[in-house]
């Protein structure tokens, strides 16, 4: 099958289509590089949900409380270890982010464990009343959240090699989005590679299409279900960290914020595609950023639009998977 | 004769019975039994929220559809009233505009949501209304022009219903009037079909029932209901504003109501209004004491604060989900 | 006589409040084809299901080689030596034929040897190795979920349908490939609705009708006996070519 590229071409046609409109060279450069970096990092945050809901047939509408956890598992780490930070060395302030990182995603895996053992297990296929469980859950750890962390606002240094911007011609392009970027691309470019080129990955494509199928083959798709489960727990965790980090603060409402963008942006990928994601979200943030700069009160309603111009084009999200 | 009032859908447990007595009893006498501005509140609340939820019951409880978008139906209510008074002065037939144009354009939202989305599956449906809902949210706060933005719009009223009194009285009548025409609905041949839906479409459909035209005139009779009372709750604040109709936490408390209570009985809403809003108002009193009683203990103080009064209640409604689909309604008629 | 492959006793199906199967009663000989007749909603495809752990019986017990699999799931099932392939075949239509078989097979690469055969049966498969499974013929794609079930040697193939909707030249390939199966020894439960088909290949044959086994015997006998087919299938076997 010849590759579909249509939608691939999407991502640079709108930021070519931007730039008359935007008109100095400058800040188009670098709200399109601020585009991308917000794009990689609603992925991140998407990227779970669709493969779990590709997977498993589920939807959980909880996904948002994996992000807030993961931007507060960052949150007490870094706010522990402000000495380290002041040194202004990339590879030392690397060094001091990645254990609130991998606090992030760790407690963002562990309470998606918790989730799918708990309250999801019990209500496969059950859609009606998974959405009404997935609600309870985001009730309730929400107001956990609030008990453990209180109901402030912490507000969070950005550590000292990645602020600030390089200076490009007259354009400011910011380290941090910089290397959101990167890490996007990364993620990416892991998934990718396990979804095509591991036994494991092989197992997911089988049964996003056809689960039945995969367990008549001999295969325990349970314990695939889980797995997966947990690491889109784990990577909205790391989306979350990422996203507190640009932000600069953590708030109790994170989650919540940017759920309708990211159901929006796996609606627009095809639910259970990765690489529609990951295109939906370049979409979504470089739209985002463009509109918020030539028309901002539009920009909340832009995605929306979005939304249904590409569902009439493609009913089904831009790279429909497997069973309807 | 009550039997006839009751569209035949008697409570069928003493104890329930008995308590939805109480609750009517406790709302018609309020003024009296409950003195106080406070408690007027808290009475007119909980009647426009048993319409609120009851028609929600109408949509999830009897056809089996998860829609976020009542609060914007809700919030149509709210607005219609509220812009049509503030532009159009205090009288009666700018209330009466406001009314209808409010119930028309809910029912074109409702039928244009249905028709286009019922097609699909559940999951989609409900991410489809979420995203409306969100539309509308933002709509209402970027036209500020028109609807007052993040602050709302606070308006008067027609003369006769200044008076507190007449006020609560109307949006009692009105709210216990539909809530009747809801249990009348949810007890003809219509409601029937709709059980037989949700209950099996396949075997609904193989008998030769249209799925999407009854799933989407109960779409558009739940956005009616949540419609009037919307008008109801604006006519009672004198206010509409996105807080107070349009936020996404009014849409959990609508769903916690609606599944506590008791999904499909109907009567769940009522006592499933009834313990929210006053929980909402009286029970963080409560936790704040035991809050207090705890100081020093770690955890406790905070789980028990009163502003964390809805952890219990999401508590609560993941244990109906689980053990009591039919909530507390269901449980008392065992 | 030697003791059945599988064997099912009393099963009972329940799918919602539909009762499908009613008391099942037959057993599989060890090596040969059994063919499972009957009309349409007799019950066929959920007795296979229900085999395979896909749906429960609500009644009744299995049993392979004494081995008791009523309450086994499916890919319990699948381990002991089962393959399944659906009326609507199964395959990947995302991945491709080689990724298809490559999952089949449960350890590590499909064997070089047993490969070449397959492709001996089903030549297309060679052909399009690399190529999408969505983007096969019908008939390839039947082929596919054959070749999927044998890639490596089974004790059991639960097959469904596998003539549907194929052109007579393809049936033809296709009971080609079923004879050198039979030839290698395996056991095969076949359900069926082409007669021309079911005779041409089964040994032994049951017939299903209203969820209950109505009719359980040797294929030639049947075949010779007309009456008994109009009777029991409503048409003679030899009325569709």
């Amino acid at each position: 099958m010849k590759a579909d590229w249509i939608p691939l071409a999407l991502v640079p046609a709108i930021a070519i289509a931007a730039l008359p409109l935007v008109g100095s060279a400058p800040t188009w450069v670098t709200l399109t590089v601020a585009g991308l970096a917000m794009g990689m990092m609603i992925f991140m945050m998407a990227s779970g949900l669709t493969l779990v809901f590709g997977l498993m047939d589920v939807l959980n509408f909880a996904h948002g409380v994996f992000i807030a956890v993961g931007a507060y598992g960052a949150a007490s780490v870094l706010t522990r270890m402000t000495h380290a930070m002041e040194a202004p060395t990339l590879a030392s302030d690397l060094a001091a982010m990645a254990p609130a990182v991998v606090a992030a995603i760790a407690l963002a895996a562990a309470l998606g464990w918790f989730f799918e053992r708990v309250l999801i297990r019990p209500v496969y296929g059950d859609h009606l009343r998974q959405i009404l469980i997935t609600m309870g859950g985001l009730i309730v750890f929400e107001q956990l959240i609030l008990v453990v962390w209180g109901p402030d606002m912490i507000p969070l240094p950005r550590p000292g090699a990645l602020s600030g911007a390089f200076i490009v011609g007259e354009a400011a392009i910011e380290r941090y989005r910089v290397a959101a970027v990167v890490v996007g691309l990364a993620v990416f470019a892991g998934m990718w590679l396990l979804l095509n080129r591991t036994r494991v990955g092989l197992l997911v494509r089988a049964g996003v299409e056809n689960p039945e199928m995969v367990e008549s083959l001999g295969y325990r798709i349970r314990r695939l279900f889980v797995g997966v489960f947990v690491a889109g727990s784990g990577l909205a965790g790391l989306g979350g960290a990422m996203w507190a980090m640009y932000q600069e603060q953590v708030n109790a409402q994170m989650g919540a914020q940017v759920l309708v963008l990211i159901f929006i942006v796996v609606i627009i990928g095809g639910l259970g595609s990765v690489g529609g994601c990951f295109i939906g979200a370049l979409l979504a943030g470089l739209l985002a950023n463009y509109t918020g700069y030539l028309a901002p009160k539009l920009a909340l309603g832009s995605n929306l639009l979005l939304m249904v111009l590409v569902l009439l084009w493609r009913p089904r999200g831009l790279f429909p998977v497997g069973r309807a | 004769m009550l039997a006839r009032l009751l569209s035949g859908d008697m409570p069928r447990s003493r104890v329930l019975a008995a308590i939805l007595l109480a609750i009517v009893l406790g709302l018609a006498l309020a003024p009296v039994v409950f003195p106080g501005t406070r408690s007027l509140n808290v009475a007119a609340k909980v009647a426009v929220f048993v319409l609120l939820v009851a028609s929600y019951d109408l949509l999830l409880g009897y056809t089996g559809i998860v829609s976020f978008a009542h609060t914007m139906f809700f919030g149509i209510g709210g607005y219609g009233v509220g812009i049509a008074m503030a532009k159009l002065g205090a009288g009666w037939g700018a209330l009466a505009l406001g009314c209808a144009l409010a119930l028309a354009a809910s029912l074109a939202v409702a039928l244009a949501i249905g028709l286009l989305s019922l097609r699909v599956r559940a999951i989609f449906f409900a991410m489809i209304t979420l995203a409306v809902a969100s539309f509308f949210q933002i709509l209402a706060s970027q036209l500020s022009a028109v609807t007052g933005g993040e602050d709302g719009l606070s308006f008067r009223l027609p003369e006769l219903l200044r008076e507190r009194l007449v006020a609560y009285y109307v949006v009692l009548a009105v709210s216990l009037a539909a809530f009747l025409v809801l249990l009348r609905i949810v007890n003809s041949p219509f409601g029937r079909v709709l059980l037989a839906i949700r209950e099996n479409e396949f075997r609904a459909e193989a008998i030769g029932y249209r799925l999407v035209a009854y799933r989407t005139a109960a779409n558009c009779l739940a956005a009616l209901g949540a419609t009037l009372a919307g008008i109801l709750y604006a006519i009672w604040l004198r206010y509409t504003g996105p807080d107070t109709t349009l936020a996404f936490g009014i849409m959990i408390d609508i769903l916690l109501m609606v599944v506590i209570g008791g999904m499909g009985t109907m009567y769940g809403s009522v006592l499933g209004a009834t313990i929210f809003v006053v929980a909402q108002s009286y029970l963080r009193d409560l936790m704040k004491a035991a809050s207090g009683a705890l100081e020093g203990l770690p955890l406790l103080p905070a789980l028990l604060h009163p502003d964390r009064w809805l952890l219990w209640l999401g508590v609560l409604f993941i244990l109906c989900v689980y053990y009591f689909p039919s909530g507390i309604a269901g449980r008392l008629r065992r | 006589m030697p003791d059945p492959l599988l064997s099912l006793a009393g099963v009972n199906t329940h799918i919602g409040q539909y009762h499908i199967l009613q008391g099942v009663d037959f057993d599989v000989p060890h090596g040969g084809l059994t063919m499972l007749l009957g009309r349409n909603g007799a019950g066929k495809t959920t007795c296979l299901r229900t085999i395979m752990g896909l749906w429960h019986a609500s009644a009744g017990s299995i049993r392979m080689d004494g081995a008791d699999i009523t309450r086994a799931r499916t890919p319990d099932v699948a381990r002991l030596g089962v393959a399944y392939v659906p009326e609507n075949m199964g395959i990947f239509a995302g991945l491709t034929v080689e990724e298809n078989l490559r999952l089949a097979t449960r350890e590590g690469a499909p064997d070089r040897g047993r490969l070449d055969w397959i492709f001996g049966l089903f030549p297309a498969l060679k052909t399009f190795w690399h190529g999408l499974a969505g983007n096969l013929s019908g008939g390839q794609k039947q082929m596919l979920a054959i070749a999927r079930a044998i890639v490596e040697p089974r004790r059991l193939l639960l097959v469904d349908e596998p003539s549907k909707g194929l052109a007579p030249a393809i049936i033809a390939n296709m009971i080609a490939a079923f004879e050198e199966l039979k030839r290698t020894g395996t056991t095969m439960l076949v359900v069926e609705q082409n007669f021309h088909f079911a005779r041409s290949l089964g040994d032994t044959v049951a017939v299903m009708d209203s969820g209950r086994i109505v009719h359980a015997g040797r294929m030639d006998a049947l075949a010779a006996d007309a009456a008994l087919q109009t009777r029991l299938l409503g048409l003679s076997l030899d009325s569709h070519q």
